[in-house]
């Protein structure tokens, strides 16, 4: 048979399809954790740390106890007992990495402020915050690890049993010589130091759980606003002793992760063993003012990068040191954060010598983890900064020195100096159109109009250029890489006896709108309307196998086990048709959601007639099961490789150092789109968090290691007053790398944006001399920048 | 203490501590919980709900303070058979969510934008925008979708 796409039969991947998940957001239906109405719950409050390295002298919780409605003040000696692991780490990047010991609650010592020291549990939310504050704990204050660059030289340690800060080295260095003889040859070459400021993920819901126990069966419901249910019920078995088959995890619906969901949290554990404890349900939702402290931050590193170059700005050697912040602890995928950029640093350009190496750093603060393109924001921002130097010290536009360095398109698939294989792309096409739609020569025009004039508002324009590994991940790679686990996505369709489709899926989507594009793919495979489909997903009671939603994986992986699934329903109705209608399997086609002998379309079989025979089993060919089901696994065997190339125009006051981003255009290779306005969105989004990331948002400490703006009043999320509508483009290389052509986008805007923006800051103050513009690009830091330039001129 | 109050057209009464705000009246008393907190510093206006029909961040109001008058939530804008209201309705068919937390404040702040403007821009909406956060969509189809809520709801009222 075969299963082509007949002209009648319209094409369902590609449409702007609406959004099935909207109406149920859009009228308060959806249940967020927080949402959920649990008889006779406990409610958890936690006393914190608030100090960022202390070591805990007394806990006295008598007047707690005391207090209304309290059920239990516990310590963490006092549930030592309950853990049958600390708490996981799942990404050991090398064998001799140092991990120390991670308890839910701390028992000695505490290492960040913020960090849990007393479980308060009382039967409401009220009682719970009064008894906490009714806790007295005296600690000893030492001194705290603050500054990565002090870190680095152990003067002091962030934890009291280690003998180094240092959690681990990890180098990927093919050609030493290689890079040292570039270097010695190098007509130009750029040494930068570039800063990657702690990020707060700040998703709009805030972690919220509630664990319903059966204490007569010993079964847990876990509800939680994550995006891993499957990971953190292995998680949870593994650290609580409670048989995995014991363990039922549910994501309600999630208001938002980029990457601060994808992890086990302290509290999540204690739900669980309190609610084994007290055989009674428990659950938290965390403060803003205390997410922002216990929940994961982002970035956090110090990049030291250098080029070296030919005359003519080709560049022939990219060497990156990074000393990266590991926080306090080591959670779920904190070592492996600043791996997924370590192979990115040469960016879209032609490189022959490439060196890396990083230095995880433990401190006294918040543990990091990954947030939103982990790893790639970082690698992109060290190239594309580097690049606009070099451009400059060769008096280069920076479209031109870009130009000179791409991977040429026909070199895909490319195997690139740092071991990948790059799928697809044309970059050239990518930065080609971004300076049409931008209208590049007219904005240098009135640049040079401005400056001519002495014009205070002073015009940048930053470009940048993006590839990101994304598709996480081929399984084999990251066992190389000593991940914990694998990078697969699991699938089931099944055709119901009246001809609806079920799709179970493995994602745990947060925002994605996976329910609306997976039932594009199995409908556009299929024949039949995406309203016949619905999508399974975030339990696993009823999706039991799956690797969740992060880093760009869940079309790509997700999606393709989705697509294979399908195909193999449609294999096995196939063997039933030629059987019902008693021709060859050859002979059959497969159109418009029915079987047909070829040549003659009067003899056909519906799908939905199929699936009924396939229910009552009355007359299946021999050695075909009963119903109509198939079930993937798909492990994918490369990575996907989204691109692109993004352009800032920002504004600069030159008496107020306030920047204004003007417009941004973007375009973008995600590779073939199922739902393009999906895609756009998801677009918009990143774009906001990375010209967050270069404009507005950092996570300030003060000299004790106290997190200055914990609070959303002080920690600046752009509202829609600071931005701009963003102008977007794309280009369509589709990914060889499996059967939908897909590459993912969920990360690609946060990749492709800081970098833009910062470059066009300092492209706006160039010609007074300024060649840098640490982020956040706040109006006193530019201002001062202007100040220091016109004083040294 | 008692208050009551008309929750999208029916009067409701409950019997709350005075320090009760109103987004947990309507949350925990009322089960309405389409209003969402995000932040405890009335930053992000996840909570927005319309008070006599002006946005307010009902994290900001003490239930007592809503005593004797109506409030509007995210769940009182559909008419009863489940059609969407048409600022419900532009937000879907403009992409104007995603993780759907922030909505029902963008939903209930931009019922307020359109109420008081005979007619809309871009920096308008930008501008009336400026006290709800949303983290996913950069705002861009939420300005869409006001602008063609407007549209659709005509151009003056």
């Amino acid at each position: 048979m075969t299963m082509t796409d007949s002209p009648q039969q319209e094409r369902i991947i590609g449409e702007r399809r609406l959004r099935r998940e909207d109406p149920g957001l859009l009228s308060g239906e959806n249940r967020f954790s927080d949402d959920l109405v649990v008889p006779g719950a406990l409610h958890l409050v936690l006393v914190r740390s608030p100090h960022a390295h202390a070591k805990i002298l007394h806990v006295d919780a008598n007047a707690a106890r005391s207090m209304p409605g309290v059920v239990a003040v516990l310590t963490g000696q006092d549930l030592q007992s309950e853990w049958a692991a600390p708490m996981p780490c799942a990404w050991p990047v090398t064998p001799d990495m140092k991990n120390p010991a991670h308890y839910p609650l701390a028992t000695e010592y505490v290492h960040y402020a913020g960090e849990c020291v007393v479980a308060v549990v009382a039967r409401s939310q009220i009682e719970a915050v009064d008894a906490a504050g009714a806790v007295i704990v005296e600690y000893e204050e030492l001194t705290p690890v603050l500054d990565l660059e002090d870190a680095v030289t152990d003067a002091s340690l962030a934890h009291e049993e280690l003998d180094s800060n240092a959690s681990f080295v990890w180098s990927l260095d093919p050609n030493p010589e290689a890079v040292e003889a570039a270097f010695r040859e190098a007509a130009v070459t750029v040494s930068e130091r570039y800063v990657q400021q702690r990020l707060i993920p700040a998703a709009m819901e805030p972690r919220a759980m509630v664990v319903v126990p059966s204490p007569m069966g010993g079964d847990y419901t876990v509800y939680s606003a994550t995006q891993i249910p499957h990971v953190l019920r292995v998680m949870l078995a593994l650290t609580t002793g409670i048989p995995e088959t014991k363990l039922r995890v549910v994501a309600p619906s999630v208001g938002g992760g980029f990457g601060s969901k994808l992890d086990v949290y302290a509290e999540e554990l204690l739900c669980l063993v309190l609610a084994r404890r007290l055989r009674q349900p428990v659950r938290f939702t965390e403060e803003r003012g205390e997410g922002t402290m216990a929940t994961i931050h982002g970035r956090g590193q110090v990049q030291y990068m250098e080029l070296a170059a030919n005359a003519d700005g080709k560049v022939t050697a990219v060497r990156v040191k990074l000393l990266a912040d590991m926080g306090a602890y080591l959670q779920l995928v904190t070592p492996g954060v600043p791996l997924l950029g370590a192979f990115l640093y040469h960016g879209v350009y032609d490189i022959g010598a490439y060196s890396f190496t990083c230095t995880g750093l433990f401190t006294n603060k918040t543990p990091t983890d990954a947030y939103r393109g982990a790893g790639r924001p970082e690698a992109t921002y060290a190239i594309e900064r580097a690049m606009d130097t070099l451009a400059r010290k060769l008096a280069m536009d920076p479209a031109e020195i870009r130009r000179r360095n791409f991977i040429a398109a026909e070199k895909f698939p490319y195997e690139s100096v740092a071991g990948l294989v790059f799928d697809s792309g044309s970059y050239q096409e990518n930065l080609a159109k971004a300076l049409d739609r931008a209208g590049y020569a007219e904005l240098r025009a009135e640049q040079q109009r401005r400056r001519a004039a002495g014009d205070p508002r002073r015009l940048g324009i930053g470009v940048s250029c993006y590839v990101e590994m994304c598709g996480l991940a081929p399984s084999r790679v990251l066992a190389s890489l000593n991940y914990g686990a694998g990078g697969w996505e699991a699938a089931t369709v099944r055709i119901l006896p009246t001809s609806k489709v079920q799709v179970v899926t493995g994602t745990a989507p947060h925002g994605q709108g996976h329910e609306t594009s997976w039932s594009m793919i199995v409908a556009d495979k299929l024949g039949i309307s995406p309203d016949d489909v619905e999508v399974l997903h975030s339990d696993t009671a009823i999706a039991p196998h799956g690797m969740d939603t992060y880093g760009s994986r869940s079309l790509s992986v997700g999606g393709t086990a989705i697509y294979l699934a399908t195909e193999r329903v449609i294999e096995k109705a196939l063997k039933i048709a030629a059987h019902q209608m008693e021709v060859a399997e050859e002979d059959l086609e497969y159109v418009g959601a029915s079987f047909r002998v070829k040549g003659s379309p009067d003899q056909q079989l519906p799908l939905a007639a199929i699936a009924f025979e396939a229910f009552t089993a009355h007359n299946l060919p021999d050695g075909v099961e009963p119903n109509l089901e198939a079930s993937i696994s798909w492990d994918p065997p490369n990575f996907t490789f989204p691109n692109g190339t993004h352009i800032a125009v920002v504004e600069v006051d030159e008496e107020t150092g306030r920047v204004q981003l003007e417009r941004y255009i973007a375009v973008d290779d995600c590779g073939n789109q199922i739902n393009p306005m999906i895609v756009e969105g998801q677009v918009h989004g990143g774009i906001t968090q990375g010209v967050a990331q270069a404009l507005y948002e950092e996570a300030l400490y003060d000299a004790s290691g106290q997190l200055l703006n914990a609070s959303l009043a002080d920690y600046l999320v752009p509202s829609a007053a600071e931005l701009p509508s963003f102008e977007l483009g794309s280009t369509v290389t589709p990914s060889p790398t499996n059967p939908l052509g897909v590459k993912g986008v969920g990360e690609a805007g946060t990749i492709g944006s800081a970098p833009a923006v910062i470059n066009a800051v300092v492209d706006a103050l160039a010609d007074l001399g300024v060649t840098d513009c640490p982020m956040p690009a706040t109006p006193e830091r530019v201002y001062s920048l202007i100040q220091q330039a016109t004083a040294a001129r | 203490m008692r208050v009551e109050v008309t929750v999208n057209g029916q009067e409701r009464v409950a019997d709350v501590e005075p320090r009760t705000l109103l987004v947990h009246l309507l949350r925990e008393h009322f089960a309405l919980t389409g209003t969402n907190v995000g932040c405890d510093t009335s930053s992000c206006g996840a909570c927005t709900v319309l008070l006599d029909g002006e946005s307010v961040k009902s994290c900001t109001v003490l239930a007592a303070q809503a005593d004797g008058r109506a409030v509007t939530t995210i769940e009182g804008l559909a008419d009863l058979d489940g059609t969407l209201h048409p600022l419900q309705r532009a937000f879907q068919e403009n992409h104007a969510l995603q993780c759907g937390y922030c909505t029902p404040g963008m939903v209930m702040v931009s019922m307020s934008i359109l109420a008081e403007h005979d007619t809309l821009d871009e920096a308008t909406v930008r501008e009336g925008l400026e006290g709800n956060l949303c983290r996913c969509t950069g705002y861009h189809n939420i300005v869409k979708a006001v602008l063609a809520a407007k549209e659709a709801m005509g151009a003056s009222r």
